[in-house]
């Protein structure tokens, strides 16, 4: 099994979009509310991301 | 007042149980088995793909063991669980004998986060399973 070594940033991003995908397909009904389910949990994933990263940034200051 | 409605029976096991068992033992077979194949293939490419990328950043694997405190117990049990979640996959890991030192380092502890996610995400597959296996959902 290769090795790998992602920066937090890749392995949130990865993390959120795996997640969002199975919370788009579970969810939903059809598949263009899936698709859309999917890429708004991906959105907020990515928000929350970056708001925590500043609010750690700030709060470290 | 309206009064409470009866709640209806469930489907018997026999409906669902196959859906669900196949579910469990690999993330997207219930739904395969169910003929919800865009579905099925959606499911084990997020769920494998995450579990593999829990593998290769080298994540530790939980063990229902005590720990020194109740914090630490509770964090080895509930992962453990998860990770029993993941069906063939943990079962493959543990046979292919995976075992990775809990080791300081945020990529480990990421890893640790994928692998018992995974497991956590399978869940909502079974269960999205049994209800278009159970007919409540399409």
């Amino acid at each position: 099994m290769p090795k790998v070594s992602l920066s937090h940033f890749e392995a949130a991003l990865l993390f959120a979009f795996f997640t969002s995908i199975v919370f788009g397909v579970v969810s939903k009904r059809t598949d263009r509310e899936r698709v859309r389910y999917a890429a708004y949990c991906f959105a907020w994933f990515v928000a929350a991301l970056f708001g925590l990263g500043w609010l750690m940034f700030l709060a470290h200051r | 007042m309206d009064s409470p409605k009866p709640q209806q029976p469930g489907p018997p096991p026999a409906v669902w149980a196959p859906a669900v068992g196949l579910a469990w033992l690999f993330p997207g077979a219930g739904h395969f088995w169910l003929r919800r194949y865009g579905r099925a293939a959606w499911l084990a490419f997020a769920i494998v793909g995450m579990y593999l990328l829990g593998l290769m950043m080298r994540g530790p694997l939980f063990h229902p063991e005590r720990g020194p405190d109740l914090l630490t117990t509770l964090i080895q049990y509930g992962g453990f669980v998860g990770h029993l979640c993941s069906g063939l996959l943990y079962l493959l890991t543990l046979w292919l004998g995976y075992a990775q030192p809990d080791a300081p380092g945020a990529v480990h502890d990421y890893g640790a986060k994928f692998l018992v996610t995974a497991g956590l995400l399978n869940i909502l597959a079974m269960v999205d399973a049994y209800e278009i296996a159970a007919g409540r959902k399409s």
